[in-house]
């Protein structure tokens, strides 16, 4: 037998291997074999056939998906909320992580940060029952408020633009606290040596920020917008089903992908256009994910995925 | 250090910016809590509020007087919480603590075996089909444990926990004082990455919690509802929510602070896992949270 062939190599270290094992097995079963089932989305199911067995229609499942004309219009919404949630993600993490860094007051400093991890504990189903009492038009705690004062109320649950920002600030709210840790954690690690440095030539504390703290967060930052970049057309389908629901009048502007297959899956039982607008998204996906990724090659090789 | 004036100017701008989002994060818990305690007829007429000023305890009461639902949902939640949690825990830091090992020529391999899980996948409605039709996991409790059991970043996360904290030599001595792979992993690998088990262990531990999506997807069964899930069928609908509760559908049901009370109900627990495990906070997630 070769001296460094694969068989040796599996001997030499079988326990290691053994010890993979549980995890592959669970891949393989709950992600390599489902994926396989992508050919799902050119045939005609039938339950009686199964996945394997049911007959082939070609491209006909997809041409009804593009030709329901919802599409276009799910993917836009998909990319442009997600990088709505991204760019204000970014933004408040990056701000809440430099001043938690560099602000007096220990005890104030830990006590915000737990208030700002609080949202991260709560389901997507809590989050909507809390929406609801801060914005329902009969009783909700903002309605209170513009009443009291005197004011009209507003109907947010049948008025759509009001969703366009009301979605991003949501998204922030609940992931402030973790992304906040992400970037203080890379703080954490910043030499402090360039600080004294600097503090030595004379910088004051908004030009240390400015030319020392944000150029050293820039490899923390681009690698995780680039994660989330992998999955811009995966955002959010707890948030955006807990929160909208099937609400009629407000789905034309809140519906993404992952909303429309869950429907078409679970309440139309449309099993086909289910079938071609997941494999649609994950062919987009994953392109966009290999470009990213080339394109970051091309910038720093250090900077890429892989 | 010399605190001069940009020093006082960033700490005012600081202090106003974190007190903002802090109370932005805050507020909506207060009044969740103080409006659970507020009585049906105070909702009505005053809406919700943030200071309390009537003190009713009847949505709670509704809640637990025919509790068996409600505590079988716990009962629920709590062991699929516990069992996915440890389970997911021990296997992913045992795969993680393979992929560390230099001397496992295929590690980068296997990285890639699971990384390209996230890269790509079948779509809903395959996954769907094959786990209800051909593992027959529909209406199985075990789906609510397989489902949400691995997350390929949390794997990557604690192997690059165990690459920046534990050093070669140590595994190395050892193995020269003849420890086996599995006894090294047992004995020195997990004990020393306590701070990354305690954070990822809670993020495992709040996906388990949280699940709502599972049962929805995969149990019809009312029996093996958990609490999250039955949390959203009484926020989507009274009068399920009176169904569930076994009372008969009675008009002057609390229905708004029972809504409230549930989802207190349903939150309580796991935020208090938090004070036990903040202290490993930064440093768990930190040790190359980041690249894969």
């Amino acid at each position: 037998m070769k001296k460094n062939g694969f068989w040796h190599e599996i001997k030499k270290n079988k326990v290691l291997y053994a010890m993979f094992l549980p995890v592959a097995i669970y891949y393989i079963l709950f992600a390599y074999i489902p994926m396989g089932g992508i050919v799902l989305a050119f045939k005609e199911f039938n339950y009686r056939d199964g996945i394997l067995f049911s007959p082939w229609n070609g491209f006909k499942n997809f041409e009804y998906f593009f030709a329901s004309g919802r599409a276009w219009l799910v993917t836009k919404n998909t990319i442009l909320y997600n990088l709505a949630f991204l760019a204000a993600y970014t933004v408040f993490s990056v701000a809440c992580a430099i001043f938690i860094a560099e602000l007096a007051g220990k005890i104030f400093k830990k006590f915000i940060q737990s208030v700002m991890f609080l949202p991260y504990f709560v389901s997507w189903v809590v989050v909507a029952a809390m929406m609801y009492n801060f914005f329902n038009y009969d009783y909700g705690l903002i309605n209170t408020l513009i009443k009291n004062l005197g004011g009209e109320p507003i109907d947010i649950y049948s008025n759509p633009t009001y969703w366009y920002f009301l979605l991003p600030m949501l998204y922030v709210w609940k992931w402030v606290g973790y992304g906040s840790v992400l970037y203080l954690a890379a703080i954490m690690g910043f030499d402090e040596e360039c600080y004294e440095a600097a503090i030595i030539d004379g910088a004051n504390i908004f030009q240390r920020i400015f030319y020392i703290t944000i150029p050293m967060l820039k490899p923390t930052m681009i690698i995780l917008i680039l994660l989330a970049l992998g999955r811009i057309l995966r955002g959010e389908f707890d948030m955006f089903y807990q929160i909208i629901g099937n609400n009629g009048l407000l789905l034309d502007y809140t519906d993404i992908i992952d909303t429309l297959v869950f429907r078409s899956l679970m309440q139309v039982q449309d099993i086909g256009m289910a079938s071609a607008a997941g494999a649609y998204q994950s062919v987009l996906c994953f392109v966009i994910i290999m470009f990213v990724n080339w394109l970051v090659r091309r910038y720093d090789k250090d900077y890429a995925l892989f | 250090m010399r605190k001069g004036k940009d020093y006082i100017l960033f700490n005012i701008i600081g202090y106003i910016f974190i007190t903002i989002i802090g109370l932005f994060t805050f507020i909506p818990f207060v009044v969740l809590v103080v409006s659970s305690f507020a009585s049906e007829n105070y909702i009505i007429n005053h809406g919700y509020t943030l200071i309390p000023r009537e003190f009713s305890l009847s949505a709670y009461k509704l809640i637990f007087q025919n509790p068996q639902r409600i505590f079988r949902a716990y009962l629920v939640t709590i062991i699929v919480t516990s069992v996915g949690t440890s389970l997911s825990l021990f296997l992913s830091t045992m795969a993680a603590y393979v992929m560390y090992r230099k001397d496992v020529k295929y590690r980068n391999t296997l990285a890639f075996f699971l990384y390209f899980t996230t890269l790509f996948n079948g779509g809903l409605a395959p996954y769907y089909i094959i786990l209800a039709n051909y593992y027959h996991l529909k209406n199985n409790v075990l789906v609510l444990i397989l489902v949400p059991l691995f997350n390929v970043f949390y794997i990557l996360i604690l192997r690059n926990f165990i690459r920046g904290s534990i050093p070669d030599s140590l595994i190395e001595s050892a193995k020269i004082d003849g420890a086996g792979d599995f006894t090294i992993f047992l004995r020195i690998v997990l004990p020393l990455s306590k701070p990354a088990l305690a954070s990822i262990g809670l993020f495992i531990a709040l996906n388990y919690w949280n699940d709502w999506w599972t049962p929805m997807m995969f149990i019809e069964k009312q029996s093996l509802y958990p609490l999250q899930y039955t949390l959203y069928l009484i926020l989507s609908s009274v009068n399920v929510a009176a169904n569930i509760l076994q009372n008969v559908v009675r008009i002057d049901m609390p229905k708004e602070s029972l809504k409230l009370a549930m989802t207190v109900v349903a939150t309580g627990p796991i935020i208090f896992l938090y004070p036990f495990v903040q202290r490993y906070f930064v440093r768990g997630i930190t040790l190359g949270a980041v690249k894969g």
